[in-house]
Parts: C-alpha cells; sequence; structure tokens
C-alpha cells in the first residue's frame, strides 16, 4: 500500500513543488494556509491537473505528464474528506451512501449500507437529509460515504476545521478510531500543528508550495532544521544565528551568545528556541544562564506567557542593543519575579535551522 | 364569444417551454463547464433570442423554415409545412423562451457547491449520474424559475409569432396577436378582454415565481 507523489503546477504567485512517498498509515501534511497542501490533495484525487510529474496510487499511474495518463477522479481509488464535507444535500444519509455503492446491487448493496450505517453510528439518521445533521454527524456521514466507494487512500482536508472548538476534540477522536482499520495510506492535512501531532505518524511540513521538512513526529517537532519548519510546529523564538565556535552561536539580534550540547552545523543561518523551552534559572544552573528585563506578561488561569530582552552588554554577538528583540517565555508556572529575571536557555533544546 | 385564442396560447407556450427546458438545461450544463472563449462564443450565441427584436428572430426563422430554404425544402418532401402552421407557433415560443431558461439554468449550475461535485467525481460517480441525480436536483430552484419565466415570456410572445405563424384563427392565433387585430380593426371590447386575461394570467404566473424563489430560501 504506497501512495507516491512527484508534481509540479504553477501559479501566479507561486509554484506547488512536491516529492514524497507515503505508506500505510497516516501521514500529516502541515502548513500555513495558500501552502499547497489542499491544492496537493486536489492533485492526487484528480480534481486537479498539475503541470507536469507523476503520481502513483497502489503501483498504479494514475497521473504521468510523460506518458501522458490522466486517470479521472472517478477512476483513483482516492477517497477525498473536504472540510465542509460536501455531503449531497438533496439526498437523505441513506441515498448519499447508495448513491457511492453503484456497483454492488440487491441484497449484497442493503447489507453493504446497513453495515456502514452501523459502524459510523448513523442508526436513526438513515431518512435525514444534510441540513439536519451536526457537524459531527456530518462527518461520519462524509466517512461512511467515502469507505462505501472503497478507496486505496484516504485524503483528509481539513476535517476539523469547519466545527467550533468545543466538537473539534470529540470528532477528532471520533475520525480516529474510524479509520483505524484502514489498511492504506492517510493523508491528513491541516494548519493546525497539535491537531497533525495527534493524529499522525509521519510529518510533512509545507512551506510556500515546497516541502521544508520531511520526517517522523517526533524528528519534526524535535529538529525541525528549517525555520518554515520550526514556526509551523511552534517554535516563537528564531532569528538569524552564526557559528561562533563547534558548539557556540553568536545570535546578534538577542544579544546572546549561546552554548550548545551538538555541534553547529557549518550550514545554520538561524536559531530557535521554544517557548516553554526557556526556564527560570534552577540549582547548579551554569551554562547560558542570562539575565532578562521583563517588558511584558500575559497570564490565563493555567499558563504564563512572558516577554524578555537580554540585559547583556552592548554589543554582544554583534547586535546593537536599541535593536534587541525579545524572546517569547511561556510556562504552566506563574512568575511574580520582578524584572530583571534569571532565566536558562538549556543548550539541548538549540534548535538550528537553516 | 371565441375562447380559442386562450387555448393555441396555453398549448402554444407549454410546449414551446417544454422544448426550450429539454434544450435549455443541457446547453446551461456545457456552458457552464466551459472557459475561455468558446464561453463566450456559445453563450452570446444561446442569449441572443433575448436581446435581439423579435421580428428579427422571425426574419430568421422565415429564412430557416421558408419554402426557398433547405430546412423548408427537406421538410416540404415530407409533406410538413411549417410556415404559417400551428408548429410555427412553437418554434417562434421555444427560440423566445429558451435564454431565458438557459440563462437562470447556467447561473444556478454555476452557483452549485463546487466541492459538492468534486466529491462526487473522487466516489466514482458517473459524470451522466452527477448531471441528473445531483446538478439538475440542487439547481432545482432555478430551473423552475428560469422554466416559469420562459413560459410567461413566450406567452407574451407577438412579433416572430406573427412574422412565422400569422393570424389564422383557429389555428395560429395566439392571444398577443388576438389583442393586436381586435384593437387594429376597432373591436376594444374583445382586445381588453383578450388583455385583462393576459394580465390575470401573467400576474399568477409572477406570483408562482414568487414562491418558487421563497422555497429557496
Amino acid at each position: 500500500m504506497k501512495l507516491s507523489v512527484d508534481i509540479r503546477k504553477r501559479f501566479k504567485n507561486f509554484t506547488l513543488d512536491v516529492s514524497f512517498t507515503a505508506g500505510s498509515g497516516r501521514t500529516g501534511i502541515l502548513g500555513a494556509s495558500g501552502c499547497g497542501k489542499s491544492m496537493t490533495l486536489r492533485c492526487i484525487s484528480g480534481i486537479e491537473k498539475p503541470d507536469d510529474g507523476i503520481i502513483e496510487i497502489e503501483g498504479n499511474t494514475v497521473y504521468s505528464s510523460e506518458r501522458k495518463i490522466n486517470l479521472a477522479p472517478q477512476k483513483r481509488g482516492a477517497g477525498y474528506l473536504f472540510q465542509s464535507y460536501a455531503l449531497f444535500p438533496t439526498m437523505t444519509v441513506f441515498d448519499n451512501i447508495a448513491a457511492v455503492c453503484g456497483r454492488t446491487r440487491g441484497a449484497e448493496r442493503a447489507r453493504k449500507i446497513g453495515r456502514l450505517i452501523e459502524r459510523f453510528k448513523l442508526e436513526g439518521l438513515a431518512d435525514r437529509y444534510p441540513a439536519q445533521l451536526s457537524g459531527g454527524q456530518q462527518q461520519r456521514v462524509a466517512l461512511a460515504r467515502m469507505i462505501a466507494s472503497e478507496p486505496h487512500v484516504i485524503l483528509l482536508d481539513e476535517p476539523l476545521s469547519a466545527l467550533d472548538a468545543f466538537l473539534r476534540r470529540q470528532v477528532e477522536d471520533e475520525l480516529s478510531t474510524s479509520l483505524s482499520t484502514f489498511p492504506g495510506p492517510i493523508l491528513f492535512v491541516s494548519h493546525d500543528r497539535d491537531e497533525v501531532f495527534r493524529f499522525c505518524d509521519r510529518i510533512i511540513v509545507l512551506d510556500g508550495g515546497r516541502i521544508a521538512r520531511e520526517g517522523t513526529r517526533d524528528e519534526v517537532f524535535n529538529d525541525p532544521r528549517t525555520i518554515a519548519a520550526a514556526r509551523l510546529t511552534g517554535c516563537k523564538n528564531i532569528a538569524v544565528a552564526i557559528k561562533a565556535g563547534e558548539t557556540s552561536v553568536a545570535i546578534p539580534d538577542w544579544g546572546l551568545i549561546l552554548d550548545t550540547a551538538k555541534r553547529v552545523p557549518d550550514t545554520i543561518t538561524h536559531a530557535g528556541i521554544r517557548a516553554h523551552h526557556i526556564r527560570p534559572l534552577g540549582e547548579g544552573d551554569t551554562c547560558n544562564c542570562f539575565a532578562f528585563s521583563v517588558e511584558s506578561r500575559n497570564e490565563t488561569p493555567f499558563s504564563f506567557t512572558e516577554y524578555v530582552t537580554a540585559l547583556t552588554a552592548a554589543g554582544v554577538a554583534g547586535g546593537s542593543r536599541t535593536r534587541r528583540e525579545s524572546l517569547c517565555r511561556e510556562s504552566g508556572e506563574r512568575s511574580t519575579a520582578q524584572s530583571p529575571v534569571k532565566l536558562c536557555i538549556p543548550p539541548e533544546k538549540i534548535l538550528f535551522l537553516e | 364569444m371565441d375562447w380559442a385564442p386562450l387555448f393555441i396560447s396555453l398549448k402554444t407556450s407549454l410546449v414551446g417551454t417544454a422544448i426550450a427546458l429539454v434544450l435549455g438545461v443541457p446547453a446551461a450544463r456545457l456552458v457552464a463547464r466551459l472557459r475561455g472563449r468558446s464561453r463566450a462564443i456559445l453563450d452570446g450565441l444561446f442569449a441572443l433570442p433575448m436581446v435581439l427584436p423579435p421580428t428579427v428572430l422571425g426574419f430568421f426563422l422565415l429564412m430557416i423554415f421558408g419554402r426557398n430554404s433547405p430546412v423548408g425544402q427537406f421538410l416540404l418532401t415530407l409533406g410538413i409545412r411549417i410556415i404559417f402552421s400551428w408548429t410555427a407557433t412553437v418554434i417562434a415560443a421555444t427560440v423566445i423562451a429558451f435564454p431565458l431558461i438557459y440563462r437562470t439554468v447556467r447561473a444556478s449550475f454555476e452557483q452549485l457547491d463546487g466541492s459538492v461535485l468534486a466529491a462526487a467525481r473522487t466516489l466514482g460517480l458517473s459524470e451522466t449520474a452527477i448531471f441528473l441525480r445531483l446538478m439538475v436536483p440542487m439547481a432545482w430552484p432555478g430551473i423552475a424559475g428560469g422554466t416559469i419565466l420562459g413560459f410567461a415570456r413566450a406567452l407574451g410572445e407577438f412579433g416572430a409569432t406573427l412574422m412565422i405563424a400569422g393570424n389564422i384563427p383557429g389555428r395560429t392565433q395566439t392571444i398577443p396577436v388576438a389583442i393586436y387585430f381586435a384593437a387594429e380593426g376597432g373591436d376594444m371590447q374583445s382586445a381588453l378582454t383578450w388583455v385583462l386575461v393576459i394580465v390575470m394570467i401573467s400576474f399568477s404566473v409572477v406570483m408562482l415565481l414568487n414562491t418558487v424563489g421563497d422555497k429557496r430560501r
């Protein structure tokens, strides 16, 4: 069970240029809006045609510019779950599913629909129209209908974005459970890193139509490697960095020279530190400990955010003190410490970006 | 009072509208999926009867179905004479109703939720099934509205009808033609009667249109 994609499609403002393979299991495509992630799914499903490249689903070439192949969406076996669920508005839930079971007939057909209605907990809703269903119910119908079409791959296009925050977690769990038995590749497109983190085993980060990082979930979150991937995985502090030594980087905008746990690559252009990794000075901390002035603080019942600027001398790391950027620090624990505060940036948490 | 013009008018408009509907919906489907120049040309062609003077349409129809045209000659060999027959009133009604139906239906097709149709394709529904089972039902308010508009317009058709069907009482004399000749001949009483009949019918049609529009909301 494999999906392999290598396509290009040019637009006025950007070019989609992606190449990846996805095996069985869940691959997340994480990107900001307009990065080309939905367009990628549309090209795979055949709704849109790339300019050139090749798309294979289960070893079957569904698109190839070279061999002049461009199968109709009907023949690709790609189940596409739209953000809006795209149910047939003039048909009941039963008919929505039945319309897709075109090839099976008679008693087998009735059994198949019955099984899907049961599996997706749609009993009692069969005679309703889509407009009479809640968002979660609509998604279950859309999933049942998609499974009825017996797809080889499943493409989920922001499947939770149409729901309000309260429903989202519950529907996400339902989605996860109902797709747990699907044997083929599942692509999950989202701009929400938390969703992608919870739902996916592998992650592809897409930025400006190109793949910025690809790997297992933990690889991508622990070592994003590119600025785009760092930002999309939630890193709030990113600045230009200069290699100062084998295990040391200078960051002019922050006015800091930081020691690092790992060797700094020669290709480094930026460094990042996640807001929740910056912590108050503990006992025995000697490395990367600095005094910061607190610029602002923001509290919610269970979290605490503060913006801090390093109080290192002017000219440290080559930056000017007047243009110094503040760092964002987040914590579960409230701090009432008076400015200046002493904070530690753990060397093993520094991200090398390029 | 001879009620023949009423029945001729109703029969002509019903048949003409039905034909225009059968032609107009697929035409709308065709143009709705086209892009670029072919779309502009076809769209202009289909909408043309709406903007041309009815006498110009009548003239074209005379040229097409007249005794001296290839089509007319061919039909004559089959023993069919179009000009000055009831069929001619239907042709005029069809041509006049067509653009109204076509345009209204095309607009409704273009307003359909594209993701629903795209989803149908990924789910394996054939293009025919998508058209008949999704597009037509989803665009139903527009199709109904366009049909009512087309019917109203066909009912009032005068110029083209007169040119290709003439004024044969009991055969091609529709209400608008009857009004014209009654007024022309000084029979204001008959003219007024027919005017009131057509006002009543047209008013009912507008009311019907509003109820269709209400259901859409």
